[in-house]
């Protein structure tokens, strides 16, 4: 059984806090309370920590020290039996992710396009962008990263599905994996680290895909001339390393990212996690906060990253009076292969 | 050519008449488990004047008579048992008038669920009807003929309830109209404050009368309809739950389900909350109500809401096309379920007489509930897929099927559309002097047992 790497006298010599304290989720008087807090999770005693976490995910970007705090706290609470989410929610993720030989895989021979075990992924993945992958489609729960089930802190579903997962790529015969979902990468790559557990392919991040290839198909390129607020999801804290690439690719296609509070370190959650952990008061607030800084930036366009994230805000966005759009559509847009229309 | 088959073309034209092998086939069926019997003649009047002409027909040569809508209340409702006419009343299809202040609609006794539907939305977008779960081809009549239920049952009561009035055709050619309509040219009754007479129709499956005119009450058609599905594991809660929900007296409609597959329903009861309002603000108001009021089974972690935006076109369809979904799951199409009448409180005790028949019998299951008046009661539907093509498995479903009623009648329930063993079953439990009522009643109607004969055999 793989166990967490987690390093105690990481956190026990942090000067910090912060994994705690830039928490916007929970509030601490100060460095004590929160270091205290945080101990108190380490040496496996109870901490309100274990109740009031809204699973956001932040915490594993907030601390630069190595350690994860988040799967931490997600392990102690499994440990505790203090679930985040009612019960039957629960269970009907673990149902639902449940490998019931019900996959899609296209002819793959190197590389194979990771659609995760979600459908949108599967039509995003497609035209002159990906048209050297498109067919090499690897869909369905075999495929698909577990890290959802960290919101639940579920982490034993994680470290018994990845590392099948991992096999089952494996079996494909593939050096590459490239992730559509966000998440994907961040599971490959943070998650898979922090257990220990080895990853036989190299996973690609979509967002090192698309700008290699938008840099190929610059001649195409028509700047898009727009302002739009980011939606970044909280896989993207498990590698926020790559978050700037959003810049890169939006820079590349004429596409402005005013400043905005909730951007960056400082975004908020999409909220539909939330909505089932912490109940909808919460969710609501995140996302009302969320929307009106996006307006009051002077976005008229709401971009996203994660497919899920686009389901659970995008009537919201609309009902604001901004456009929902996934970033790959936003490049497909910008080479011609979809009418500006759509803008 | 025989004698009758000549005196029913004289009646409805050539093109109305039909005993070609084909269609006898067609009409000797529904798509449920009950043997097919084949009708003699199978007629498609256009007016209530050839229906009464075709009723006198039967009458004068002791001839059966079976009205029929779509033929989809799939307990055989409209299988021809004793032979006969069958008389398909799909041409009888005008909506005669809608008086949208009043808020009723009066259709022929043929029109289509769809056709009101469509009507309603082009030209009064702020009326609609109790729409229910049913193809649209499903006829009006036919519905509330069978006490059926539909989107606003949880507000308004069974469809039957939103009856303002009838034409009926009686077993003896004669024509009578029920309610206010006897009286004036306005459709806003069928009984109160007269005897209400529309219960000598209603429920009766077609056995004392053919309903050639309905009326029917429309509703307030808000601008937004909007879902939430809350989540338990611990199906003893859902009596307090549905309780709790129908206390808000605000709520569209709520159904309850469960089943086996796909896997992500497994283990979980499934509580679909429907709710309308005109503005988000109203929308947003009854979200939390919704919400606040389930918060105790959130914090207790025994219930949960359930993301809801990738499942919502298929939620919010009118009417749901997930059923047809479930048919298919054992491959072959096929469907049928009981669906007693009964009150909330045995949810627990239905629940897991489904799970046993399904086990007993080796069929795959599906169940909902639907919430009637607030909750006095519910349709509890016990359903099972079949394969069209696997007769020994269509047979085991039957047997699930006549068990689940037996079941249904030792808890105090009502079973819903009888398929005509179960309506003798029903009738062999029902109290000695309700019964002689209806012998009562089917004798002075139809003293020669020619109307859908076979179905409330009260006098055999």
């Amino acid at each position: 059984m793989y166990k967490l790497k987690w390093k105690e006298k990481v956190c026990a010599t942090c000067p910090s806090a912060d994994c705690l304290l830039k928490c916007q989720y929970m509030s601490f008087s100060g460095h004590d309370e929160a270091h205290g807090e945080m101990m108190k999770v380490c040496r496996g005693e109870d901490s309100r920590v274990l109740h009031e976490c809204a699973t956001c995910y932040a915490c594993e970007e907030y601390c630069t020290r190595g350690n994860h705090p988040f799967y931490l706290i997600s392990e102690r609470r499994e440990e505790k039996g203090l679930f985040t989410a009612p019960r039957p929610i629960t269970n009907q993720w673990i149902n639902m992710t449940q490998m019931q030989g019900k996959y899609m895989v296209g002819p793959i021979k190197d590389k194979a396009l990771s659609c995760c075990y979600i459908p949108d992924l599967g039509i995003l993945g497609q035209g002159e962008i990906f048209k050297d992958v498109a067919s090499a489609v690897a869909f369905g729960a075999e495929f698909m990263c577990p890290a959802v089930h960290t919101h639940f802190a579920r982490m034993s579903v994680i470290t018994e599905r990845l590392p099948k997962v991992i096999d089952n790529f494996a079996k494909l015969g593939v050096k590459e994996v490239i992730c559509l979902h966000d998440e994907c990468y961040g599971t490959f790559t943070a998650i898979a680290d922090a257990y220990g557990i080895e990853v036989p392919f190299k996973p690609v991040y979509y967002m090192d895909f698309v700008l290699d290839r938008m840099k190929e198909l610059k001649d195409r390129i028509k700047p898009l001339n727009i302002k739009v607020a980011y939606q970044r999801p909280c896989s993207n804290r498990l590698i926020p390393d790559k978050f700037p690439l959003v810049y890169e690719i939006l820079d590349l296609i004429g596409v402005e990212i005013p400043d905005r509070e909730y951007q960056g370190e400082n975004c908020l959650c999409c909220g539909e996690i939330i909505r089932s952990v912490s109940g909808y008061k919460l969710a609501d607030d995140v996302q009302e906060r969320n929307l009106n800084d996006m307006i009051a930036a002077g976005a008229s366009h709401c971009v996203f990253n994660c497919p899920a994230c686009q389901s659970s805000l995008s009537e919201k966005v609309v009902k604001k009076g901004l456009k929902p759009i996934h970033i790959i559509d936003l490049c497909k847009i910008a080479i011609g292969e979809k009418e500006r229309e759509v803008l | 050519m025989s004698d009758i088959l000549k005196s029913l073309i004289e009646i409805v034209g050539e093109r109305g008449v039909s005993n070609a092998p084909e269609e006898i086939w067609y009409y000797s069926r529904d798509p449920g488990v009950l043997t097919p019997r084949k009708p003699d003649y199978v007629v498609a009047p256009k007016t209530t004047e050839q229906v009464q002409k075709i009723v006198q027909l039967a009458c004068r040569e002791k001839i059966p008579v079976v009205p029929m809508g779509n033929g989809m209340s799939l307990t055989g409702l409209v299988i021809p048992l004793k032979g006969g006419i069958v008389l398909d009343m799909k041409r009888m299809n005008q909506i005669l008038e809608v008086n949208s202040k009043a808020r009723y609609a009066v259709l022929e006794g043929g029109t289509s669920q769809g056709v009101l539907k469509a009507h309603l939305q082009e030209h009064y977008p702020h009326l609609r009807h109790s729409l229910p779960d049913a193809p649209p081809a499903t006829t009006i009549a036919a519905n509330v003929a069978l006490h059926g239920q539909g989107r606003l049952t949880n507000q308004y009561g069974f469809n039957s309830d939103m009856v303002t009035g009838m034409e009926i055709v009686l077993p003896t050619g004669e024509v009578c109209k029920i309610g206010s309509p006897s009286l004036g040219p306005y459709w806003f009754s069928k009984g109160p404050t007269l005897p209400d007479l529309s219960g000598l129709f209603l429920g009766w499956l077609g056995t004392t009368g053919i309903i050639t005119k309905v009326g029917l009450k429309l509703f307030p058609n808000k601008k937004i309809r909007d879902v939430e599905l809350f989540v338990t594991d611990r199906v003893e809660l859902i009596p307090d739950i549905l309780y709790k929900l129908t206390h808000l007296e605000m709520l569209e409609d709520i159904n309850v389900w469960f089943q086996p597959k796909p896997l992500m329903f497994l283990g979980n009861f499934h509580v679909t909350i429907y709710f309308t309002g005109d503005t988000d603000e109203e929308i947003a108001f009854k979200r939390k109500m919704v919400w606040d009021t389930l918060q105790e089974f959130i914090d207790a972690k025994d219930g949960g809401f359930m993301a809801v935006q990738y499942m919502k076109g298929m939620l919010l369809e009118m009417p749901q096309r997930a059923i047809a979904d479930f048919a298919d799951v054992p491959k072959g199409g096929g469907f049928e379920y009981s669906g007693p009448i009964t009150i909330v409180e045995h949810f627990p005790q239905y629940a897991a007489k489904v799970v046993e028949l399904a086990k007993k019998y080796d069929v795959l299951y599906a169940s909902s509930a639907r919430m009637i008046s607030g909750g006095l009661c519910m349709m509890f539907s016990i359903s099972f897929a079949f394969n069209r093509n696997d007769p020994a498995m269509m047979t085991r479903v039957k047997h699930a099927l006549d068990e689940a009623t037996a079941f249904a009648l030792d808890m105090g329930g009502i079973p819903w559309k009888p398929n005509f063993m179960e309506q003798k079953m029903t009738m062999q439990k029902m109290e000695p002097g309700a019964l002689k009522l209806m012998q009562m009643i089917k004798k002075n109607l139809d003293p020669q047992g020619i109307m859908n004969p076979g179905n409330w055999e009260v006098n055999s």
